[in-house]
């Protein structure tokens, strides 16, 4: 493994359910990689997105340490974190949350208004994005103007713009038809062998995490196995 | 491009936006013509001259005066004119058709009001003319009046028949000048007052004083007042602002009326424009966690929230100021000589505007502070 970029230890977590503690996260220990695909699996419950929204810094451990890039992030306050997330994670969700009033471009744009990027800037960044990603043609559309994989593709563009540190992705072809799936995960792969960008994506599907260069297996809030993808 | 999303995320749903703004827009409107409508009712307070006064009886604005008062009145220092002014209560035509109508010492009486603007040789036929009458444009708009007709009153307080030759017609100095009077010789009402009720002959209804210096306005009337003591008739004499307020005080109610349901149409509408505001941050949680997630802090996605409100509630007040002043001209025509003075005033746009925004910020405060404070993955979870 390179050097991690992500140092995950002791890291518990627990949530009130009608009046109960539920543990879902316990004392886990992890690290990732700089330029690896995680694959994160496990059954429903498992703990696998609360694993991901903690090392993305949009969820608080009850206990444990989670260093990302050398930072300690779960010490930072909501504004430290806000800024630290703009510049070290980017998203990619199941249902790709993209803004219906924004086009593709703008909706890529969207991570850079927090930058001290100028507008012709933002705008030729954004273009390049999507040009990576295979939506050139697509700027002016909004996401009801394009298909479930290519919103996910605007999605993707999001993500890498700022060029985060991590990608972190939640079920990212949970929402698409195979072929779509496919692409997308075609996409996920080449981001990280020709952009060394380091992945780490929950998923259920088999064949998805297949993909990835290593699955970890949670099960009841523990890692169960670490395996390399085949 | 944050502009850009607010903008869009208010025309998002647009029969709820649209729906919203007309509110908006009736409120506003409301709020202006009933600020219109207050302003009217202190028009003439509002029209006073400092540098007059206004001398009437004492015991009721009912009780004349003599006119033996007016030269110990000019004679007292600081006064500069002395004219006379009678309430008439004519009925043109039908009692429908209400305007004030005051029999005046001519030459004086105009003299001390220059905004009342009359050309020169109108007031020489005027002043020729015992049968004269001088009258506003609004008035002679109203019923389509020109110099030389004649015009039939039917006395109330002076009973019988009355005809006056229109001579001249008066406009104002500004748009806060009364158009809608009628003005006659004094002379001409003593005359036949002396014939038909002789104790009622030689007296006025108010002495319009003129003075040199409004800071001695208190000192004069003092004055003015000490001279006519332990008289049959005493004085009381008052700036023509005070003379005007007591006519308003006496409606003080009604006008308190007015302003509280001006208020309440606004607060209403807040509360219609906060419960908008509160649906679409409700449906709009993801948006807001992906904010979030994307790394906006709480401030931006809270500002969001206030800048679609905000264009909201501007654009309803804008367009609800514009329609003020066609409709509040319509609704100045259609209440006749009831409000001489009907113009939407500065103030009143300004307290539009500022109702308006007022609005918009506090119908977004529970909604914007909702957005900020959404919890990232909770918010994530409303999606799908």
């Amino acid at each position: 493994m390179n050097d991690p970029v992500v140092e995950i230890r002791g890291l518990a977590k627990s949530y009130r359910r009608g009046g109960q503690i539920v543990p879902v996260l316990e004392a886990l220990d992890l690290d990732i990689g700089a330029g690896d695909f995680i694959a994160l699996m496990g059954p429903s419950g498992s703990g696998k997105s609360t694993l991901l929204n903690i090392i993305a810094g949009i969820d608080k451990p009850d206990r444990g340490t989670l260093r990302v890039n050398g930072t300690e992030i779960v010490r930072l306050r909501e504004a430290e974190l806000a800024r630290w997330r703009a510049q070290h994670i980017g998203f990619i969700f199941q249902f790709y949350n993209l803004m219906p009033v924004l086009t593709a471009a703008e909706n890529v744009e969207l991570p850079l208004l927090l930058t001290p990027l100028g507008r012709g800037d933002r705008r030729r960044r954004a273009e390049l994005a999507l040009s990576m990603v295979g939506l050139a043609d697509r700027m002016t559309h909004y996401p009801s103007e394009l298909s479930g994989g290519q919103q996910q593709r605007v999605a993707i563009a999001r993500a890498i713009i700022t060029d985060p540190t991590l990608i972190v992705a939640d079920e990212p072809t949970g929402d698409l038809d195979r072929v779509a799936a496919g692409e997308i995960l075609d996409l996920m792969v080449r981001l990280n062998a020709e952009a060394g960008k380091t992945i780490i994506m929950v998923t259920h599907d088999q064949r998805a995490a297949e993909r990835a260069r290593s699955v970890v297996h949670l099960e009841k809030g523990m890692i169960r196995t670490e395996t390399d993808a085949p | 491009m944050l502009l850009r999303l607010v903008i869009r995320n208010a025309l998002r749903h647009k029969l709820r936006t649209v729906l919203t703004i007309v509110g908006l827009v009736v409120a506003v409107l409301a709020f202006g013509l009933l600020g219109t409508v207050v302003d009217a009712w202190y028009a003439g307070a509002e029209g006073a001259s400092s540098t007059r006064l206004v001398t009437r009886n004492a015991v009721s604005l009912s009780f004349p005066l003599p006119i033996t008062y007016r030269e110990k009145i000019r004679r007292v220092d600081g006064v500069t004119a002395v004219s006379t002014a009678n309430w008439f209560g004519g009925v043109y035509v039908s009692e429908r058709n209400f305007f004030p109508q005051f029999a005046v010492a001519g030459e004086t009486y105009f003299r001390l009001y220059p905004e009342y603007v009359v050309r020169e040789d109108d007031m020489k036929a005027f002043l020729r003319d015992r049968k004269g009458a001088i009258v506003g444009r609004k008035l002679a708009d109203t019923y389509g009046w020109k110099v030389g007709d004649i015009v039939p009153l039917r006395g109330t307080i002076y009973a019988g028949n009355w005809t006056f030759v229109v001579r001249g017609i008066y406009d104002g100095k500004d748009r806060k000048t009364d158009t809608s009077q009628f003005f006659f010789h004094w002379e001409y009402l003593n005359e036949r007052v002396r014939q038909l009720f002789p104790r009622r002959a030689d007296t006025v209804g108010v002495y319009v004083v003129g003075i040199d210096d409004p800071d001695r306005a208190a000192e004069i009337s003092r004055t003015i007042d000490e001279q006519f003591r332990n008289s049959l008739a005493e004085t009381l004499t008052e700036t023509e602002k005070a003379f005007q307020l007591g006519f308003v005080s006496m409606t003080e109610a009604i006008v308190v009326a007015i302003r509280i349901v001006s208020y309440l149409v606004i607060f209403i509408i807040m509360a219609v424009m906060a419960n908008t505001m509160a649906m679409s941050s409700r449906e709009r949680s993801a948006e807001y966690a992906t904010l979030k997630a994307l790394g906006f802090g709480p401030g931006r996605v809270g500002a969001l929230v206030f800048g679609e409100s905000l264009a909201i509630a501007l654009i309803g007040g804008a367009i609800g100021i514009a329609a003020t002043f066609p409709v509040a001209a319509r609704f100045g025509k259609a209440m006749g000589s009831l409000f001489p003075v009907f113009n939407v005033s500065e103030g009143t746009v300004l307290l539009q505007a500022a109702c308006a925004v007022t609005v918009g910020v506090v119908a977004a405060i529970a909604p914007a502070i909702r957005a900020a404070r959404v919890g990232i993955a909770e918010g994530l979870r409303a999606v799908g």
